[in-house]
């Protein structure tokens, strides 16, 4: 048995421990915020955060989050939104909006790293996510602009 | 066309409803018998329901159908906006249902760039229709003549004494009016448009940036198994055996399912192969991995990449059926002179939709429900209904959102897997592809060479033009025997509006060896990549300025008017030269083309087109560093669309084609051997991620009263030829054969 802390709420898993988080997370736990893209850790996607930092839920196994607290894009915010997802509505960056809850679990993880980040720190700790509408410019401009509401 | 019609239905609803409102029905095509509707949405049971599109609650909610798809394109946002204007409907209070696949909606196909522009008209005549019986629900209330009575804000005003009524106390006196005609109506004069040409954001932003959004992944039904399925890896193959044995002790892993390969032509249907079946997902991709399938591969293992490659430009080397000819081209030729002629080459492009293909499917006795985030419901009513051998009216399909489409999601082959299962297993099944099932079993845009020639004369202008283009033909996938180019030769290919006296336009034959369907921006990305560069060459053979000589190219501001068969003119969007030079001006500008100072490794690059009746350009300006490495550090896109609806969502749109268009250009390639493709998935598939992609789009909107049309294709197609026009005047290099990544830029 594993037992992981899921957006605030202790969990016991007693399935397969090889199995991804994301697939606990979505098909047992039901929490279908965090996206399947790739199963590779190709394209960010399923990122979520691991005691507050960004990790592909595709590829890590259940049971290497043993005792962990993970925190998915439906438990980001407390209460209301969280400023990174208010700078995304605002700078309108999701088309097709698949891609971006991953964005959003990654730029929160990137302004918790640097906190005024330069492009080229986005561009570093943003890579390694996908958006296939090519939200991109928008989404540099949405971190910047958290960032700076942060400030 | 369309016409709303006052028809009563669905008598037994009446009971249950606020104010005992009459239902009416709203019919496309009159005289057509339809289907009964499989679904009743909020709008069909509000208390005033003038037509299918529209239903008005007596608490004021205002419900209007979305019935084309949304895969970011903005339309789920855009077109019940349309409706909302015209209906002077307050959007805070608009909510939106997406539609079930009906007939009664019309086309729900979302593809071709066309929601727009084929739904404005009826979306502004369902609106106005409601209003006006809101105006005269109120002018009876009131015994004043309608005439006087007008629409404010969700409210209808009589200003003479000054009495107001909402449009929710209106709803059930206005549902007991006749539905008027169409020429009774009186839409709003532009000017007093509220929402159109007003930026406005999605309306699912605030679910999308919470994860609340519901795509086709997130379904979930109870009792529901998942499925991951081995399809035959050469097209046409079959099952000759298969071993599940290890695959049934993988843990949740409950059994294997043969689905039957297709009859030709593989349409819309399933591959065939073996689904193995199991509790979720994870489990079923593990069995998948176990069992061992030995195929009957078929003719198309022959099918190489670089074989066929030599074979498709040997062919667009040689007459090839003409489809277009004016003047005399080869008597212009044979003259000698100045002929300059080149050849172009795209490979297969997949589609790698964000989301990749899913489906749930729950079949009980004769019912059958589909949840697919699919670009055509009615596509996957029909394809379903024929797969299982029932009438299309007990196939009801609903539309999530989709993750992507592209094109790939007008294919119903996965929602068709699922209901094949569902009905073998008695239960709901979900089929899960993965991102190498994607790449792998596509529907792919065709590989294509293209041949140019031209006979210029001593400014450098061309005074014969041969355009000819091989490439395995879409309609393979609906017709095994098809090898000539049908649609793909149609818009711009055949438009060609040049301003030269001989033309010719030839097609090549050539077989499919796999899938092939439709990808944003279809055939244009290897047709305007070939044509837009071979400009630039002969620019820079002419020793003139690529913007200068593009402008000659076209000529003069007019209207060309081709003759048909050669090209049927589409009604309301005659092919205006002066649009089309506006923006390429407009781009240029912007751009500061031949003023701007560029740094060391810098080159502008320009391209243009029209497609799906929207002019767009694009210049984009390139940095080829010492060591080869491509950036991007700025596109600027001119485009007009006619009426802009929602420009900030034409902007998204044309910033996201510019990163689609650089995907294309640098890195898309599908490949074959022996007939099974190469490529799996973003690691040999590569897209452009947020460091390849260009740094900053700037979208130039120019609005104009003409129809609108469509904007999720046009700037795909200009960017990889206005990228490699980049590269040759920042480098000299000539890109003749995409993707980039086959070259070295230095």
């Amino acid at each position: 048995m594993i037992q992981v802390k899921v957006n605030g709420v202790e969990r016991s898993f007693h399935g397969d421990r090889e199995m991804p988080l994301l697939w606990y997370l979505r098909d047992v736990l039901g929490l279908t915020g965090t996206k399947f893209a790739c199963g590779m850790a190709l394209c960010g996607a399923c990122t979520v955060h691991r005691d507050g930092e960004a990790i592909r839920s595709c590829v890590v196994p259940v049971r290497d989050v043993a005792g962990a607290e993970i925190t998915t894009i439906e438990g980001i915010a407390e209460k209301g939104l969280h400023p990174v997802q208010k700078a995304w509505m605002e700078f309108n960056v999701p088309q097709c909006g698949y891609c971006q809850a991953g964005q959003i679990m990654q730029a929160i993880a990137l302004l918790r790293s640097k906190a005024r980040p330069s492009d080229q720190d986005i561009d570093e700790l943003m890579s390694g996510n996908i958006c296939r509408c090519g939200t991109y410019q928008r989404i540099r401009a949405a971190i910047k602009a958290a960032a700076k509401g942060a400030s | 066309m369309s016409r709303i019609q006052n028809v009563s239905r669905r008598g037994f609803l009446q009971g249950m409803l606020s104010g005992g409102a009459l239902v009416l029905g709203a019919y496309f095509s009159p005289g057509v018998v339809r289907a009964a509707p499989t679904v009743d949405t909020p709008a069909d049971r509000a208390a005033f329901h003038p037509n299918v599109f529209l239903g008005i609650e007596t608490d004021g909610t205002v419900y209007i159908i979305a019935h084309r798809s949304e895969m970011g394109n903005g339309s789920r946002t855009a077109l019940p906006r349309v409706l909302a204007d015209e209906l002077d409907a307050d959007w805070n209070r608009v909510r939106i249902v997406q539609a079930v696949g009906d007939p009664r909606y019309g086309s729900q196909d979302t593809d071709a760039s066309a929601s727009i522009r084929e739904s404005f008209e009826i979306m502004r005549e369902a609106g106005a229709s409601a209003r006006f019986m809101l105006l005269r629900a109120a002018a009876v209330q009131w015994s004043v003549p309608v005439s006087e009575c007008g629409s404010g804000l969700h409210v209808v005003r009589h200003a003479p004494t000054d009495r107001q009524s909402t449009y929710g106390d209106l709803a059930s006196a206005a549902s007991r009016l006749p539905v008027p005609k169409k020429e009774d109506l009186q839409f709003k004069p532009r000017s007093a448009w509220r929402y159109i040409g007003k930026d406005a954001s999605l309306y699912d932003l605030e679910d999308i940036c919470t994860g609340k959004a519901q795509y086709g992944n997130d379904v979930r039904l109870e009792g529901m198994v998942y499925a991951s399925i081995e399809r035959p890896p050469v097209l046409g193959g079959k099952v000759k055996s298969c071993q599940d044995q290890e695959a049934l002790r993988v843990p949740g892993v409950r059994q294997t399912v043969l689905i039957e390969p297709f009859k030709p032509p593989h349409a819309l249907q399933p591959l065939g192969g073996v689904a193995v079946i199991a509790d979720n997902t994870w489990a079923a991709f593990q069995g998948r991995k176990k069992i061992k399938v030995v195929w009957e591969n078929g003719p198309n293992a022959a099918y190489n990449s670089d074989q066929f490659k030599k074979e498709l430009q040997q062919t667009a080397r040689q007459p090839g059926l003409v489809v277009r000819n004016e003047g005399d081209v080869d008597a212009e030729f044979a003259k000698g002179g100045k002929i300059f002629e080149a050849e172009y080459y795209l490979p297969h492009l997949a589609h790698a939709t964000m989301e990749p293909p899913v489906a749930v499917a729950d079949v009980r006795d004769a019912q059958i429900t589909v949840w697919v985030p699919t670009q055509n419901p009615q596509s996957v009513q029909e394809t379903v209904a024929q797969a299982m051998g029932m009438p299309k009216e007990n196939v009801t399909c609903h539309v999530t959102l989709l993750g992507d489409g592209f094109g790939r999601k007008s294919f119903g082959d996965f929602a068709v897997e699922a209901a094949v299962l569902s009905k073998k297993l008695g239960q709901p099944v979900k089929v899960v592809w993965s991102r190498e099932d994607d790449i792998k079993f596509d529907y792919y845009l065709p590989v294509a060479a293209v041949y140019l020639k031209a006979a210029l004369n001593s400014g450098g202008k061309p005074t014969a033009w041969l355009q000819r283009s091989a490439f395995p033909p879409i309609n393979s996938t609906f017709d095994a025997t098809a090898i000539h180019g049908g649609w793909e030769l149609k818009g711009n290919w055949i438009e060609a509006p040049y301003d030269i006296p001989n033309l010719r336009i030839e097609n090549g034959p050539a077989q499919a060896h796999v899938r092939l369907g439709w990808l944003r921006a279809v055939a244009s990305n290897y047709h305007t990549f070939a044509v837009q560069s071979f400009v630039d060459e002969l620019a820079h053979h002419a020793g003139r300025d690529p913007l200068e000589y593009l402008l000659d190219l076209w000529g003069p501001p007019r209207i060309l008017n081709l003759n048909p068969p050669h090209y049927p003119p589409e009604p309301g969007h005659p092919l205006d030269i002066g649009r089309l030079r506006r923006v390429a001006e407009m781009a240029a500008e912007k751009a500061g083309w031949g003023k701007r100072r560029l740094g060391q490794g810098h080159g502008l690059g320009i391209a243009a087109q029209r497609y799906s009746f929207t002019y767009v350009a694009s210049v984009v300006e390139v940095e080829v560093t010492d060591k080869g490495e491509l950036r991007i550090p700025r596109i600027d896109t001119a485009v007009d669309a006619g009426t802009a609806i929602n420009p900030a969502y034409i902007k998204a749109q044309l910033e996201g084609a510019a990163v689609f268009g650089t995907s294309i250009a640098r890195s898309g390639e599908i490949t074959a051997t022996n007939g099974a493709i190469d490529q799996s998935n973003f690691y040999d598939y590569p897209v452009a991620r947020i460091t390849e992609a260009p740094y900053q789009t700037n979208v130039y909107v120019l609005d104009s009263e003409a129809p609108p049309s469509g904007v999720g294709e046009p700037g795909v197609s200009v960017i990889p030829p206005a990228l490699s026009n980049a590269i040759f005047a920042a480098t000299g290099k000539r890109i003749r054969e995409l993707p980039l990544s086959k070259h070295r830029l230095q």
